[in-house]
């Protein structure tokens, strides 16, 4: 048939011709409207794009004419249409008749209603706009009684359709699939598959219905059904297990030849749905033996079955294989699919050599011996003229790659890729090469001129991780100092020479990694002062096609190699020509590589030589600058507002009263108790309240920066470029990298690696067999585990210094003190030592459980506490003060008193009891013994109701006699308010009884942490009073309380707060991921978590009684940018500090 | 299926029907990188090609190229046969198809590629089915056009 086919079409072109030569006259066979007709005709008949231009354009022109007048017909329209559809495929844009599409769609009768339809589907997306338009035609038509229309909107439906408006179709579409017609059903089901696709939610209840449609007696909309099915399996395979069994009754049938005849392609019984249905089986037995069972049987039929030689076969073949090998192994199976590879392998023809290829490469993993079976047909394939089969089977010994192979292998992967011209071939091979080098390198020099290829050809395309890792991995090192060492050398070594050639362009890139690893290890060399690098990177910096970019980098590493020297003329000279440079991030280096130049010492501690992987402190707050900012607006300078918050003050002030009395005057006095409020909290020396965000003041005076200042930012990372670097710099410079360059590059490169393997590739096959015995090395007899070049662990060659672990082992002490210490509001003075709680290692486990589920209990609202809760809290209060043996699940047990006598203990308990009620209701801290004679305890315990603070003390009288006159009194202060009387007087205290008294405690004046004191006094029997004084710490978190809004309250209420304060803070690894950061301060400050927007956390609380608070939390790239919001003005600095406090300590 | 294409040999398009969202600007770039990657292929080549993340398959009829895009999990030889389905299709509906056929009837090469591939999947397999829901819709086209025969060709 095809044959045939062929042989029509090669001869009408011809036959096209004489008809155009004909004038034009209407072939009979071709049925043209005319309008169309004439103009495809006169478009051919062009012979330039631009005569081309100018026709269409007209053509639009009078199209658009022609559809927006009002007595055009809707017969006229259906030609516009086609028209518009013709103009639309030569790619000229006609959005003008977009509408008029819709309308005719809707309007128009059958026919025209087609092309409507048609041309809808042509020109819309689903995410157009306009499509909204037609969502009521597409109604009308689903309840025509004409099956036209109805297969119409069905197919429209299946094509495109707006999301939100799937509800109005779905009812209708739903009785579809009772439908008397098949192909009504087929259609609806198709429509349905539609909506799963693009709304999978939304169809969830009709599964049941899809499972009749999966029963059909027609065997089109069954098969119709299978998209569906192999959707919904793909992505929860466990929930169709139970269907494994019809799936495969189905197939049988369809193997067996049970369909009718209609359904054969080239005598093979229905193909589309044998693949689809092999494909859904592969997904069902993966790793399940029990499904895969099932399937062994119709899977060797289907494989003795497809035996005729014509492509169709191979394509059920080929699925067939990927589905053996994809279900629990079958040895027997297996072994027949290995022979099919083969097959594909073997074939002549070159479809059938790349699918064989293609399954090599995924069979390989499981079954390494293939590959040496069809090694000689793999080294054919490796010099095959078509780059596809080159490619492939480059992907295939990426995947076989080891130690023993590997620089035959990426050799054969470099040649490759002076060939290719395609941005994202270069860019994954260049990938690949980089990975198998660093898993696999033989040795220090192989490794360099590898890496040196991969950044000369993959340059500027390739991802920024490769540069980036290789860096990190010479600074980092390996285990082995004296073979850092070697390599760093060796680098500097090959980059110096690299460097040395004349006229040599190499990528940014490239630059870059150079000038880093010359600034970082220079030192290394014998020979050579720094002066001679300093000159080569001098001339670097002057070369017109560096980007400002790298030539940050070389500024950094010039630094760097400054420091190491006395003096350099070079230096000099590079300082006074870029002092005057117009590209101001140059300038400024210039300056102050100046600065640093003059006070040597502090160049060189600033510097230090190969400290590249310690941490640098930096002050990010800009503290320094604090006496600056007060100085300022001592002398009347109004206060710095950030450029976002004079924005969203218009903006709030535009919407909603602003109730809050105006700021007006910043006089002396308000500014430096702003400032002084500030410091007070924090101890060390915050950012803004009334002078703003110190960091962006700092910025906008920078002709008045100290340098001292600049000194304490400016560490290495300082140094490394960012992006802004981009911002005030100089043009682009023409492109880099010239081909020819880069390959000539690459040649060298090649020759000297391995010139014992340069291997010409003759047709002989000793030749051929060489290369085999290099490139298969280490495959088959060794262990499979080697051969996994992807899934391997194991082997990294230039493995990093054991830090992933470290750092793994951190992150895991880090969230185990995370999770320790997240009570500590709620207990605050019991743990200070979590050291001490390391000493419950074996109990750690149920620790960390506890903690965990009562951190969930936080979150659910403080109120809905269970005992259970209670004892957690109890219970892990106690560890960290009692000996282990009071670690049990009782919460009796725990309160205990340290040492409890026996006798107070009873009195204990029943008052614990009673007070156990209260505190059910809510959270509060552990009994806290605060003073203890011989006679009395006083113990006090938090209670953080939702609205206050409560205070209980308990006092025990331990002796055999009563105390009298008890009086409790609490100190006042002007932090804290207490509601009742601060005194309270108990004329008799019985022998061994226990007392207690609540009060209930306001903040007055914000504070991080005040003592409240008191004393008691009592009079045992006509003796004196006797006094005990005692203390207790409280926190301003013991009166923070989560604020529960929803995300549009929150908005509302962030732009009615005038009172903002931003800081950007380090936040360690573990919390890089934000819900765990969030978590954090959730679960110690009480924040509530008011929504998670992508990387953007927002938190709200209050402070007793009602003064909100609002945070915004971004973070990214190890920083967390913090911003508070508040209707205090001093709130949000205090917080801002206990936000710094816990990020610091988890 | 991500998108289908047919173009001639001197690269002009002849049928784009694209199943995935796309920019007109996205797809006039894919249109114009694969049909210059495609006509430079050598007749001895593989019908599949790499081109970013997706798998191209295609093959020449005569002048014309049909060109499938489809993910790298797909099978190709089936995407292959795809093609050639669709090709006889055509062949039949327009009793021996030459690319005249489809450049002047390019609506009628629409729908019966509609009544085949639906939303990028396979609809039917049949091809007597796909022919009889075309002739359906046709006759009532035929129908009409006695309807409106009355009229005359003028306005046009």
């Amino acid at each position: 048939m095809s044959d045939i086919v062929e042989k029509t079409l090669t001869a009408l072109p011809g036959l096209f011709l004489q008809h155009q030569a004909a004038g034009g006259s209407g072939v009979p066979r071709v049925s043209v409207s005319s309008r169309l007709g004439s103009l495809i005709r006169s478009i051919t008949a062009l012979t330039s794009k631009h005569e081309e231009e100018k026709l269409i354009q007209q053509e639009l022109a009078s199209l658009k004419a022609t559809v927006a007048a009002p007595n055009t017909t809707l017969r006229l329209m259906k030609e516009c249409m086609v028209r518009l559809i013709y103009c639309e495929m030569l790619g000229y844009e006609s959005s003008f008749g977009y509408i008029h599409a819709i309308k005719l769609a809707q309007q128009g009768n059958l026919l025209e209603k087609r092309v409507g339809y048609l041309a809808v589907s042509l020109f819309l997306h689903e995410n157009h706009e306009l499509l909204l338009l037609l969502v009521n035609t597409v109604v009308k038509d689903l309840q025509s009684t004409n099956l036209v229309e109805v297969c119409m909107a069905l197919t429209i439906v299946s094509q495109i359709f707006p999301r939100e408006m799937i509800p109005a179709v779905l009812p209708l579409i739903e009785d579809k699939l009772q439908h008397s017609k098949e192909i009504i059903r087929r259609k609806a089901v198709q429509a349905l598959y539609k909506f799963h696709l693009i709304a999978p939610n939304q169809v969830q209840h009709i599964h049941v219905k899809f499972r009749k449609a999966l029963c059909d007696r027609d065997v089109g909309v069954m098969a119709a059904s299978l998209h569906i099915y192999l959707r919904m399996i793909k992505e929860n395979p466990s929930a169709y297990k139970d269907l494994t069994g019809s799936f495969v009754t189905i197939l049988k049938q369809v193997v067996g030849g049970k369909l009718p005849v209609d359904f054969n392609y080239h005598s093979v019984p229905a193909p589309w749905l044998q693949i689809q249905l092999l494909r859904i089986l592969g997904l069902l037995g993966k790793d399940d033996p029990r499904t895969s069972e099932l399937t062994y049987d119709v899977l060797d039929e289907s494989l003795r079955r497809a035996e005729l030689s014509h492509n169709i076969t191979y394509a059920i073949l080929f699925e067939c294989v990927h589905t053996i090998y994809t279900i629990y192994p079958k040895p027997e199976l297996l072994e027949k699919a290995a022979r099919c590879i083969g097959k594909f392998v073997l074939s002549p023809k070159i479809n059938l050599k790349y699918l064989g290829l293609k399954a090599l490469t995924y069979v390989i993993q499981q079954d390494p011996n293939l590959a040496l079976q069809h090694q000689m047909t793999i080294i054919e394939c490796l010099d095959h003229p078509d780059p596809i089969i080159k490619r492939e089977t480059l992907e295939l010994l990426y995947r076989i790659t080891n130690a023993q192979n590997v620089s035959v292998i990426v050799q054969k992967m470099l040649e490759y890729l002076q060939q290719s011209k395609e941005e994202y071939i270069i860019i994954s091979l260049v990938g690949k090469i980089a990975e198998l080098a660093e898993k696999y390198a033989p040795g220090n020099e192989w490794f360099i001129q590898t890496m040196n290829a991969v950044f000369s050809v993959g340059g500027d395309v390739m991802h920024p991780d490769i540069p980036n890792n290789f860096l990190r991995l010479l600074a980092e090192g390996f285990d082995d100092e004296n073979e850092d060492k070697q390599l760093r050398l060796y680098a500097v070594q090959s980059y110096l020479s690299l460097l040395e050639i004349e006229n040599a362009l190499y990528p940014q890139r490239f630059l870059q990694v150079m000038s880093w690893v010359l600034g970082e290890y220079s030192y290394l060399l014998d020979k050579g002062t720094p002066e001679i690098i300093i000159t080569k990177l001098y001339r670097l910096l002057i070369n017109k096609s560096t980007t400002s970019e790298t030539k940050a980098w070389i500024m950094a590493a010039v630094t760097k190699l400054t420091s190491q020297t006395h003096s350099s003329k070079t230096v000099e000279k590079l300082i006074q020509e870029f002092s005057v440079s117009l590209d101001t991030c140059m300038r400024q280096h210039a300056f102050e590589l100046k600065h640093l130049q003059e006070n040597v010492e502090l160049m060189k501690s600033l510097l230090p030589v190969d400290k590249s992987c310690e941490d640098l402190v930096v002050d990010a707050s800009l503290s320094f600058l604090d006496g600056f900012v007060a100085e300022g607006l001592d002398q009347g300078a109004a206060p710095y507002k950030p450029h976002h918050q004079r924005q969203e003050e218009k903006l709030s002030q535009g919407k909603v009263l602003n109730f809050e009395p105006y700021g007006l005057s910043f006089s002396s006095t308000m500014s430096s108790s702003g400032c002084t409020g500030r410091q007070s909290p924090a101890g060390i020396s915050l950012s803004s309240d009334v002078s703003g965000n110190s960091a962006e003041t700092g910025q906008k005076e920078t002709n008045s920066l100290k340098l001292e200042g600049v000194k304490k930012l400016w560490g290495k990372e300082g140094y490394l470029p960012k992006k802004e670097n981009k911002a005030g710099s100089s043009p682009e410079l023409q492109p880099i990298a010239q081909d020819s360059t880069l390959v000539e590059n690459v040649d060298q490169m090649i020759m000297k690696k391995d010139q014992s393997q340069a291997l010409h590739h003759s047709e002989e096959e000793a030749e051929k067999q060489r290369l085999a015995s290099t490139l298969f090395v280490g495959l088959g007899s060794e262990s499979a585990v080697s051969l996994l070049g992807k899934t391997d662990t194991v082997s990294h060659k230039f493995r990093r210094k054991s830090k992933i672990n470290d750092t793994k082992n951190r992150e895991v002490t880090s969230t185990h003190n995370i999770n320790c210490s997240s009570f500590s509001p709620l207990s605050n003075a019991p743990y200070e030592d979590n050291d001490h709680l390391n000493s419950f290692q074996d109990k750690e486990d149920i620790g960390l459980k506890k903690c965990s589920l009562g951190s969930e209990f936080l979150e659910s609202g403080l109120k809905s506490e269970s005992l259970t809760e209670l004892h957690l809290v109890e219970n892990f209060s106690a560890c960290s003060l009692s000996p282990p043996s009071l670690f049990e699940d009782n919460s009796m047990e725990i309160f205990h008193p340290p040492h409890p006598t026996l006798s107070s203990f009873a009195n204990e308990i029943s008052l614990t009891s009673s007070l156990l009620e209260e505190l059910n209701e809510h959270v509060h801290s552990d009994l806290v013994e605060l003073c203890n004679n011989e006679m009395l305890k006083v113990s006090s315990c938090k209670i953080w109701k939702d609205d206050c603070l409560l205070l209980v003390w308990l006092i025990v009288n331990k002796s055999s006699l009563e105390l009298k006159n008890m009086n409790l009194e609490i100190t006042s202060t002007e932090n804290f308010k207490i509601l009742e009387h601060p005194g309270f007087c108990f004329p008799v205290i019985e022998a061994e009884s226990t007392k207690s008294i609540q009060h209930h405690v306001q903040m007055e004046k914000l504070f991080t942490e005040e003592d409240l004191s008191g004393c008691v006094k009592y009079k045992v029997e006509e003796d004196p009073y006797i006094q005990l004084e005692f203390s207790i710490t409280l926190s301003l978190l013991d009166f923070i309380r989560p604020m529960k809004i929803c995300t549009e309250d929150f908005g509302k209420l962030w732009l009615s707060f005038a009172n903002d304060v931003k800081q950007n803070i380090k936040i360690s690894d573990s919390q890089a991921n934000l819900p765990f950061a969030l978590k954090t301060l959730q679960q110690k400050l009480r924040l509530h978590i008011v929504d998670i927007i992508g990387n953007e956390g927002i938190l709200a609380c209050h402070l007793l009684p009602s003064v909100p608070c609002l945070l915004h939390l971004r973070a990214h790239e190890g920083m967390a940018a913090l911003w508070f919001r508040s209707s205090c003005s001093t709130l949000p600095d205090y917080l801002l500090y206990q936000c710094q406090k816990v990020m610091e300590e988890s | 299926m991500q998108f289908m294409l047919l173009f001639s040999r001197q690269g002009k398009l002849r049928l784009q029907k694209w199943y995935v969202p796309l920019s007109d600007k996205e797809k006039k770039k894919i249109t114009r990188e694969l049909v210059q990657t495609v006509l430079a292929r050598k007749p001895k080549m593989c019908s599949f090609l790499e081109w970013r993340d997706l798998k191209i398959v295609y093959k020449r009829y005569a002048s014309l190229y049909f060109c499938c895009a489809i993910e790298d999990q797909d099978n190709e030889l089936i995407t292959l046969e795809i093609i050639h389905r669709y090709v006889e299709l055509l062949d039949k509906y327009f009793g021996s198809v030459c690319e005249l056929d489809i450049i002047f009837n390019f609506e009628k090469a629409y729908f019966i590629l509609d009544e085949f591939l639906l939303g990028g999947e396979v609809q039917e397999t049949s091809k007597k089915n796909v022919l009889k829901a075309i002739e359906q819709a046709d006759l009532l086209q035929e129908n009409q056009n006695e309807d409106w025969g009355g009229l005359s060709d003028d306005i046009l």
